[in-house]
């Protein structure tokens, strides 16, 4: 029974204690600075919507000062702050003026009540401006956003306020309890926190608390910052696995130096860009779905141009390799002009479809996007699906044959012109869905293909002429090393020191990583 | 015991009608250009313009680089995709010093390059610390480019790559020196590279005089290189080196290291290109990370190849032909430009394997055939 009193009262008092009164009103008005920054502190306590609308009035400067009252102007009528009764106007109002001190304090208590908001994405956005400038006379208002806070997210971010909050305070034992609140948050911002607060701190065991949290933090980030490098060269190989496969067969299997690669690319990005453009127009409510019929396009139209060029110019260069580079090369010069004079020169924008946006949040600093992944799955279907044409289907067969001795393949009655033809549409084909692929993290343009030809061709290179495996291990290889050095060296350096290494290595191993042994090997 | 091989006595440098053309050539770069452009009155029909002056001025640097490129490619079978990067080394070397001679100059009035006064630098980096001094630039353009060839030519020529292996190699080259010219903090102007030149050897650049002194000297390199490429060809050196292209299995094997070979006409090679670079620039007023751009080196080949390699003659007037065809079209038709480019890559390639000389030669003994028939 007792108990029940003492809490209704306890309430009671809270509920009166959470309205603006007339003192506040004025002590946060009128007066030094300093007293004002300390009452405003005060009634941010009292956390309700007349505090929230006369702070917001005061940063608007809405809020005249007349003799002992003080008046709020909406609109045309004016309003005392405290009795919110329409008065008229004295003569002798005067404004209230903030100094850029004051105006810094209001902004951001009217940002610490936006911790109330009933949208979870105002609210999450409040705790991340606190983030920057919590301290410990916002302690009371996290304390009670906290309290009532529902969503996870938006209270582990919270949490994490408040620690930062306690990090600046003048009590040692709750300095302390920061540093281990702060140890286990794994987040980039946490590091800068603990850095600047560790210059500061004077008390010896503070100071070792602080060090042990920044230890933790930075291990953590660490995890984050390898595996993302990790991840991100993956996905750097996959792309020049994708931009590597169809050269390892028109150039490693054929021994065709074809430099219009990279524009057979272009033109299955470009392709793509046309079954953009027709969803849009015609179907625009499976619009998400564009990119599924946009493959097998991309496939086709480069294929198709693949067979052409073979038909018209290759196939009268081979066993030519000087040759076929020049005149590839003319190839891609009209191929990118053609491209020119049809869709202009600037860049066209592909567009994501809506499920590849977005990505998977694995650790604090390291978050998968969905294109990336959806990339590397791709990669790893072409692959597959090249292997198994090689590798198990009658055409496959004939191609190896063809390679290997035209010829006795000729004298079995394998028409190897056409087969010529036919690799060559794949390789063509396969650079087109290269080109499908890249259009969905890059630039689609008409140079798209020469930023890639230099990087396909290491790629095969590297991995030994008319080797699958190499060209996959050479891809990955390549991609993570690029990726790691990025991370110490810049995005320049990085691709200046693999190139270096790739001259290095074809200086030791000239034939690539996997070197051809019998027969071909000669040749 | 010396084996005793009788050799064919060595061709003379050129026949009869051979120095004739030298030296009409000689001629009218030194003596009718000039005249044309600086004494026949502007309105004139056979004035000179000074637009003329510096297309031709230009493309003459340009078949130096062609020239180069018969000595690696047409002679020796070494198709080098990286000639670009030899040819800005050299353009650079003259850039720097060109740069040091806008003294103060400059937008920012200082002592400093314009742009390292824009990136806030408070000296020279050590790499342009004799760019000031006109007799080290003059080494610094031969050096550097045969000290960059040598250097990548050692590794590898000795690990034997060759063909195509060793032209996309190259061309990996000249495009991560590409990306490292595009860096500010390389110290060479980043994307903007030089210019705004205002004079060398203390002589404004922009007047006509000067101007006719650049072409007269391209001219009478272009001429000297070309006898010098002559003189190396008909050597027993050039000899090995055209049995290095035919052959190299055997000429291994008669107990030669083509090593030494190749190394050597590959750094020569790379050096005429910085000449060629060294020139280009005070003409153009310009140098950028452009010029090393993959496109720009296959071009030369492409001179070569629509000449006709092992000629010599010929990628002369292959770089004539293209570059010409280049100025004219991309100012009458620039959408047609990159179709014509291609087409001839690919009609040359096809049709005319020997290039334009060799077109020309098959026609004379078509022509000599016809008319001794008659006879």
């Amino acid at each position: 029974m007792f108990k029940k009193i003492l809490l209704s009262t306890l309430l009671l008092i809270a509920g009166s204690a959470y309205s603006i009164t007339a003192e506040e009103v004025k002590s946060i008005t009128i007066g030094e600075t300093d007293s004002r920054v300390e009452a405003l502190a005060k009634a941010m306590l009292a956390a309700d919507d007349k505090t929230a609308a006369f702070l917001q009035a005061l940063s608007d400067d809405a809020v005249k000062v007349a003799g002992d009252k003080i008046l709020v102007i909406q609109g045309d009528k004016v309003v005392d702050a405290v009795t919110q009764a329409e008065v008229p106007l004295p003569d002798d109002a005067e404004d209230v003026i903030n100094n850029n001190r004051m105006r810094g304090e209001i902004d951001s208590a009217l940002a610490a009540l936006k911790l109330f908001s009933k949208d979870d994405k105002v609210r999450a956005a409040a705790v991340k401006q606190l983030q920057s400038d919590a301290d410990e006379t916002k302690l009371p208002l996290i304390e009670k956003a906290l309290a009532t806070e529902l969503n996870t997210s938006i209270k582990d971010q919270l949490n994490l306020v408040r620690a930062a909050a306690l990090l600046g305070s003048a009590d040692k034992s709750k300095r302390l309890e920061a540093a281990q609140l702060l140890a286990t948050s794994g987040q980039a911002n946490t590091k800068t926190m603990l850095l600047a607060r560790l210059e500061n701190e004077t008390d010896a065991e503070v100071k070792a608390a602080l060090g042990a949290a920044l230890r933790q933090v930075e291990s953590a980030l660490a995890w984050g910052d390898k595996l993302g490098a990790l991840f991100s060269g993956i996905s750097l190989g996959s792309i020049l696995l994708l931009v590597a496969l169809g050269l390892a067969i028109t150039y490693g299997l054929m021994g065709v130096i074809n430099m219009a690669h990279g524009e057979l690319m272009m033109i299955g990005a470009y392709a793509t860009y046309v079954v953009q453009g027709l969803f849009h127009t015609y179907l625009p409510g499976a619009f998400d779905w564009y990119l599924l019929a946009a493959v097998p396009v991309a496939f086709m139209a480069s294929a198709l141009m693949g067979a052409l060029l073979e038909r018209s110019v290759i196939r009268f260069l081979y066993g030519r390799p000087l040759e076929t580079l020049l005149a590839t090369w003319g190839i891609s010069l009209m191929l990118m002009q053609l491209v020119r004079s049809v869709f202009g020169a600037q860049n066209v924008g592909v567009e994501n479809p809506s499920w590849m946006s977005g990505g998977v949040q694995v650790l604090g600093n390291l978050s998968l996007p969905y294109n990336r992944l959806i990339i590397i799955g791709f990669a790893i279907f072409v692959l597959g699906s090249v292997a198994w044409l090689i590798g198990r289907t009658r055409l496959g067969l004939f191609v190896r044959g063809v390679t290997q001795n035209r010829p006795i393949a000729s004298c079995m009655g394998v028409n190897t012109a056409r087969i010529d033809t036919y690799a060559f549409a794949l390789g063509s084909g396969i650079a087109g869905l290269a080109g499908c692929a890249l259009s969905q993290v890059g630039n689609v343009g008409p140079d798209l293909g020469q930023g890639y030809i230099v990087d396909a061709f290491m790629v095969v290179v590297l991995g030994g002429v008319g080797q699958l495996a190499g060209t996959v291990y050479a891809a990955l290889g390549l991609g993570i090393l690029n990726k790691f050095l990025e991370g110490w060296a810049g995005a320049v350096l990085a691709k200046i020191a693999v190139l270096v290494f790739i001259i290095i290595f074809i200086q030791k191993r000239p034939q690539g990583i996997f070197a051809m042994k019998g027969r071909s090997a000669e040749a | 015991m010396k084996p005793v091989v009788s050799l064919p006595s060595p061709a003379p440098l050129l026949s009869r009608t051979g120095w004739a053309a030298f030296l009409v050539a000689l001629i009218v770069v030194c003596a009718v250009a000039p005249v044309l452009n600086l004494l026949v009155p502007a309105g004139s029909l056979f004035h000179l313009s000074d637009y003329g002056v510096g297309l031709v001025g230009r493309i003459m640097c340009y078949a130096i680089c062609a020239l180069a490129m018969d000595l690696i490619w047409g002679f020796t079978g070494i198709l080098s995709l990286g000639h670009g990067l030899f040819f800005a080394l050299g353009g650079y070397a003259m850039g720097m010093y060109l740069m040091r001679q806008i003294g103060l100059d400059g937008n920012y009035k200082s002592e400093l390059p314009d742009f390292m006064v824009f990136l806030d630098w408070k000296e020279l980096p050590w790499h342009w610390t004799f760019s000031d001094s006109f007799v080290a630039t003059l080494f610094l353009i031969i050096a550097v480019p045969g000290i960059v060839a040598f250097v990548f030519g050692y590794f590898a020529f000795r690990s034997r790559i060759k063909g195509v292996y060793f032209s996309i190699i190259t061309q990996a080259m000249t495009f991560a020196a590409m990306l490292l010219f595009f860096r500010n903090e390389t110290g060479f102007g980043g994307n903007n590279g030089f210019t705004d030149f205002k004079r060398i050897l203390d002589i404004p650049v922009a007047t006509p005089s000067m101007r006719m002194t650049l072409f007269v000297l391209t001219g009478i390199t272009l001429l000297g290189f070309f006898l010098m490429a002559r003189w190396l060809i008909n050597s027993k050196f050039g000899r090995v080196l055209q049995a290095v292209r035919d052959a190299e299995t055997r000429v291994m094997f008669s107990g030669y290291n083509p090593l030494g070979y190749k190394l050597t006409i590959w750094t020569i090679s790379a050096m005429m290109c910085g000449v060629a670079g060294a020139l280009y620039v005070p003409q153009v007023g310009i140098i950028n990370p452009s010029e090393m751009s993959p496109a720009n080196s296959i071009e030369i080949a492409i001179w070569a190849a629509v000449g006709g390699r092992a000629t010599l003659i010929g990628p002369i007037l292959g770089a004539f032909i293209v570059s010409g065809a280049k100025s004219w079209l991309t100012v009458a038709y620039p959408e047609f430009w990159l179709y014509f480019l291609g087409a001839l890559f690919i009609g040359v390639t096809l049709f005319l394997p020997d290039g334009v000389v060799g077109l020309v030669k098959r026609l004379a003994t078509t022509a000599a055939a016809k008319s001794g028939d008659k006879a």
